[in-house]
């Protein structure tokens, strides 16, 4: 009876929670929306950049069970109370040259390669490290993935300034820039969405189109405020998982005109329908303003106006190219005083289904060459020497002004500056020489360290921690080159640590250039794209971020077949030496004398010959030996060597009766 | 070496502070264009804890207000950081300039050679009147004395590996000069100096601490002289049949006999006076970054326990990059016990000759050391000359002269072959390094035996009636 009545409490208990969820559910629910964004690069490639994200809302007002958010994310967020954690498998180097760096996508897209990985932690500050190390293990098991390797103290360290995180000391950074990506780490990723890859955008995942692209980046960024007690009102985890591929598409449009694509000729699918879970579906093609035909410029310069002109309109169908598909909306970049706005054409995924596909196709219909905007330096990072004893590590930034970008918020052109932050992390075997850190502007050496800003050095820990370096150079505006060298000196390790190809090198993990001035970000006019997701990441205000190449340094190796060798070999030299040295200290000169009297005496003609021979190579006299005379002395050895025998056997017997 | 003394011999003739001064300008004509001839990176010549470019990496961290440990690059004293740190730092138009370090290591040189002059001549003195006491002086007037300080002096300034090891920027000719002003202290019975030198010595390198034992000795019993037994024999003989001869000598080796506990005591009290006042400066140097239990760790831990694996001429560091870790302690503790087994027979055997006792010790512990350089056998050697006199008749000594040649031609080589063009082998190196530790071996055997021998020689005179 009790047990019936508890059961209709809690059965009514039950039906208040549910209808007091209902009424919050406007507010706060889980949401899933994917995006794909498609665009010409000038080099007759396309970036296809998709975008999902899922959220979750605080756990307090809505509990611990999701039916789109993974579990698996859940809980590492809760486990090791993460506030913000990026990862990033990427395979191929983006290039900044060509495919720009000054744009929302490559400040946040464009990886090193490999694997990297940073976390800021929302725990006391003794215990990140121990948190750093559990979470590689679980991202390690939940992505196929060798991440486990960040797990030592010499493959992570703790940033400062570089990454837009308040700096609380509670981020650590680590990369892996051998890690070979493949599907094995996709399949796990594709895993967290809600639809897989079944439907949706992400049914456009064909692995062999997605792996031979030139540049293909799988990222995973997370955040939540959980834990931060101070908000009132959180926003719970947000998860966001991107796939940035660069592809180029085979077509054989000759070499003049830029290939016309479509989706099933870039990814060999087609889309038939939008995930059912996801609140939006969108496809976005995106041209970026600079795209200025120069063949038109020199024939037609009217009409390449005019072409402009057209785009502006937005118009789906222009001199310039035409799109298979009347966009549903065109979204144009607000134009600031730093950059021209670019256009985004947007269609919805949900108009179409399995009997008629979403097909969507670009054709060119004149030459066209533009380039992509810049980031104000371009940096290459490269090593100087040869040998393998020492070395230099150079980071040499050109300037890209020429495409007339315009100095965030400085008017004044004498005082004008340019800040550039740089993160390098290098590993304890590479022993750098932090004092010989040289700057050089306009191939200048400086001798004062005026243009450095701040700097923040903790010199690598053999075997214990990396080298880290951040450092603020500030610039003049006019500079053309800037250059930073650093000396540093080839460590040697022990056998046991080098890795199986040894001679194949060491990376260094790629340096993080950041131009805290400048913010990629587009601003759009519409304030209903603040709801899409993927827009509303592009307008985020994001400093402006490029990757240095990885460095392969080799490193001497020793003999790995040599231990036994060296070890027997050295231990000889110091027998050799302690068994000598001693000799030659206990030796008497009468002894000796009688002893090799006493052995001539006894021994036949070919020991006389020995002797003599011996005599003549220490360049002595040889003596003919002679009959001992002396019987007293030998008798009286004779006592000593009674009296030493039965001391010994005396001892012996005293040892063995007192033990018995 | 025989040739190097002769060849010295001659020189003395033409007189010592010619060619003494003669050095000091070749020195500095080499340090002046020592930026290309880039010493300071050879193994042979810095060694981790002498390399003055890690003690401006450690200097250049402290301006920074980090520990100048941190970062495992520098691993000398702190004092030598605040004394030599500035010097690095110091540029000359635009470009860092290492003259200013290099000056002091050749005043530091220029002193050394000034010290074992004056050794060497309180040596001869000694070995004079040791000998006229023991009534041998008329027995060995026809082979002259060789005034040794001089030939040793010049020995260690012509020295091609001191003139390296001076110009290479290294903190070694620093470290040697304190190992001699303990030296030159103690055998003038200048009991502050020598206590001074020691404690100095021993907490740049950690090594010269068992130079404790001859210095004790130096203090207690007097400078070299032959077996103490055999003055009292011979006093007793000289008691017996010459007593009204000699009168002025009889005294002296009688007194020699006695143990002199007051200036060892003193010794110590002053020893205890410097290193309290360097462990102060020490403390105080370091307050901010971890205090002295850091300092140990950094220096004296790193030397023990052989962290650092990048090749010198020693034979450790292809040891310990190839050993199994599991045995690597007992390893360790096996090669430095090495040093400290031979302390007390050779000082059992030595103790009359504490001067020759300290040449053994260095001989014995650059061999052994965990990172060797040439400047500690630039060390060793010109002190071995100190004892020309008594060591004319060792043996092998043209074997070991051509054995040093080679090996120093021969390392840079095998260096140049694997780290530079990639055609060696470690096992070329290593085996260069192999031979050095041999022919240092051979070195300090065959010189401990001709010491031995000499004293069987003046024995065998003393006991045979003439």
């Amino acid at each position: 009876m009790s047990r019936l009545k508890f059961s209709f409490l809690l059965f009514l208990i039950l039906l208040w929670g549910s209808e007091s969820t209902a009424e919050e559910e406007k507010e706060a629910n889980e949401e899933f929306t994917e995006a794909l964004l498609l665009r010409p690069l000038p080099d007759r490639k396309v970036l296809a950049h998709f975008h999902f994200q899922s959220s979750a809302p605080p756990t307090q007002t809505y509990g611990r069970h999701h039916y789109i958010f993974p579990k698996s994310i859940y809980q590492l967020v809760h486990k090791f109370h993460i506030r913000e954690m990026e990862l990033s498998f990427t395979q191929g180097r983006w290039n900044y040259e060509r495919w720009g760096g000054f744009d929302p996508i490559s400040s946040s897209n464009a990886k090193p390669p490999g694997v990297e990985l940073w976390a800021d932690f929302d725990v006391p500050q003794n215990q990140v490290d121990d948190s750093w190390k559990n979470l590689t293990h679980a991202l390690s098991g939940l992505f196929c993935a060798s991440i486990n390797f960040l797990e030592h103290s010499t493959s992570y360290s703790a940033t400062q300034w570089s990454f837009q995180s308040s700096s609380s000391g509670k981020l650590r950074y680590g990369t892996l820039p051998r890690e070979a990506v493949c599907t094995e780490n996709l399949t796990p990723w594709l895993k967290l969405l809600p639809c897989r890859d079944k439907a949706g955008l992400s049914s456009l995942m064909d692995r062999p189109s997605i792996y031979r692209g030139y540049y293909h980046s799988q990222r995973l960024h997370l955040k939540s405020d959980e834990f931060d007690t101070s908000k009132i009102s959180s926003s719970g985890i947000v998860l966001e998982q991107t796939l940035t591929v660069v592809l180029q598409p085979n077509t054989f449009s000759g070499k003049k005109l830029q290939p016309s694509w479509s989706l099933s000729s870039l990814f060999g699918r087609k889309v038939t329908g939008k995930c059912s879970l996801s609140n939006s579906s969108n496809v976005y093609v995106q041209f970026q303003q600079n795209l200025v035909s120069e063949e038109n410029e020199s024939r037609e310069k009217s009409e390449a106006q005019k072409n402009e002109i057209l785009i502006h309109e937005g118009s789906h169908n222009n001199p310039l190219f035409a799109l298979s598909h009347p966009p549903k909306r065109v979204i144009k970049e607000v134009e600031n005083f730093q950059k021209e706005g670019s256009i985004l054409y947007e269609y919805s995924v949900e108009d179409y289904d399995e009997y008629g596909p979403f097909e969507l196709g670009l054709r060119w219909k004149v030459p066209v060459i533009w380039s992509c905007q810049q980031a104000p330096l371009h940096a290459s990072r490269f090593l100087l020497g040869s040998g393998n004893e020492r070395g230099a590590i150079a980071i040499s930034m050109k300037s890209t002004r020429s495409n007339d970008i315009e100095i965030a918020g400085l008017d004044d052109e004498k005082a004008c500056s340019l800040r550039v932050g740089i993160f390098q992390v290098v590993p304890w075997y590479v022993k750098v020489y932090y004092h010989t850190l040289e700057v050089f502007l306009d191939g200048e050496s400086q001798a004062t360290m005026d243009n450095i800003e701040k700097i923040h050095v903790s010199p690598s820990e053999d075997k214990v921690s990396p080298g880290v370096m951040e450092i603020v150079l500030r610039l003049p505006c006019s500079v053309k080159t800037a250059a930073l060298t650093l000396e540093f000196d080839k460590g040697f390790l022990h056998i046991d640590e080098y890795p199986p190809d040894a001679n194949q090198g060491f990376d260094i993990p790629s340096a993080v250039v950041h131009f805290a001035d400048f913010v990629a970000n587009m601003s759009f006019e519409d304030n209903l794209s603040k709801e899409i997701p993927i827009l509303s990441k592009l307008q985020e205000k994001i400093p402006v971020r490029s990757y240095t190449e990885v460095l392969l340094v080799p490193l001497t190796t020793p003999d790995f077949s040599m231990p036994y060798n060296v070890i027997t070999m050295t231990c000889t030299i110091f027998a050799l030496y302690f068994g000598s040295l001693l000799n030659a200290l206990r030796r008497r000169r009468g002894e000796e004398e009688r002893l090799l009297k006493g052995k001539g005496a006894e021994k036949g003609p070919l020991s006389l010959l020995l002797s003599r021979l011996s005599a003549k190579l220490r360049g002595k006299q040889w003596e003919p030996p002679k009959p001992s005379s002396s019987s007293s002395k030998k008798s009286s050895v004779n006592y000593k060597l009674v009296a030493k025998v039965v001391l010994v056997a005396g001892i012996a017997i005293v040892w063995q009766f007192y033990y018995q | 070496m025989e040739e190097k003394t002769k060849a010295g011999s001659k020189r003395t003739k033409l007189g010592f502070w010619k060619w003494a001064i003669a050095s000091i300008v070749l020195r500095l004509i080499l340090s002046y264009f020592s930026k290309y001839l880039n010493l300071s990176s050879r193994p042979e010549v810095s060694t981790p804890l002498t390399s003055l470019r890690r003690l401006a990496e450690g200097y250049w961290l402290k301006q920074l207000s980090i520990s100048p440990y941190s970062g495992s690059m520098y691993h000398g004293s702190p004092l030598l950081l605040s004394i030599l740190g500035p010097l690095t730092a110091k540029k000359i138009e635009g470009h860092a300039s290492h003259l200013l370090c290099s000056l002091v290591s050749v005043i530091a040189d220029f002193i050394s050679a000034i010290l074992i002059r004056a050794t060497g001549h309180i040596l001869v003195t000694a070995h004079g009147h040791s000998l006229k006491a023991l009534g041998l002086d008329k027995l060995f007037k026809d082979t002259e004395i060789l005034p040794s300080g001089d030939i040793a002096a010049l020995v260690y300034l012509w020295n091609p590996f001191t003139i390296i090891s001076c110009i290479g920027f290294n903190t070694s000719p620093i470290e040697n000069l304190f190992v001699i002003l303990s030296l030159y202290g103690a055998s003038a019975g200048l009991v502050p100096l020598a206590a001074f030198g020691w404690v100095i010595a021993s907490h740049l390198s950690l090594y010269p601490l068992v130079l404790v034992i001859p210095v004790i000795f130096l203090l207690g019993y007097g400078l070299d002289a032959p077996p103490r037994k055999l003055f009292v024999q011979s006093n007793l003989l000289v008691g017996e049949e010459r007593s009204k001869d000699q009168v002025g000598v009889k005294n002296k080796p009688i007194k020699t006999t006695n143990f002199a506990w007051r200036r060892v005591v003193l010794f110590f009290f002053w020893a205890t006076i410097w290193i309290t006042y360097v462990l102060i400066l020490c403390a105080i140097s370091m307050k901010d970054y971890g205090g002295l239990a850091e300092m140990f760790k950094r220096t004296y831990g790193f030397t023990l326990t052989v962290k650092d694996l990048s090749p010198n001429i020693g034979v450790l560091w292809y040891f310990f990059a190839e050993v199994f870790d599991f045995f690597r302690n007992f390893f360790v503790i096996v090669f430095h016990v090495n040093i400290l087994f031979m302390i007390l027979p050779l000082a059992i055997r030595l103790n009359h000759r504490p001067c020759f006792l300290v040449f053994v010790y260095l001989a014995i512990s650059s061999m052994l050391k965990s990172y060797p350089s040439v400047g500690d056998s630039a060390l060793y050697l010109s002190l071995l000359v100190l004892f020309v006199n008594e060591l004319s008749e060792m043996k092998l000594s043209f074997f070991l002269f051509c054995g040093y040649v080679g090996v120093s031609l021969l390392s840079p080589v095998m260096h140049n072959l694997w780290i530079w063009r990639g055609t060696g082998n470690a096992n070329f190196y290593f085996a260069t390094a192999m031979a050095y530790a041999s022919f240092q071996i051979i070195l300090v055997v065959e010189s401990v035996s001709a010491m031995l021998n000499y004293d069987r020689k003046i024995r065998k005179l003393c006991t045979t009636p003439l």
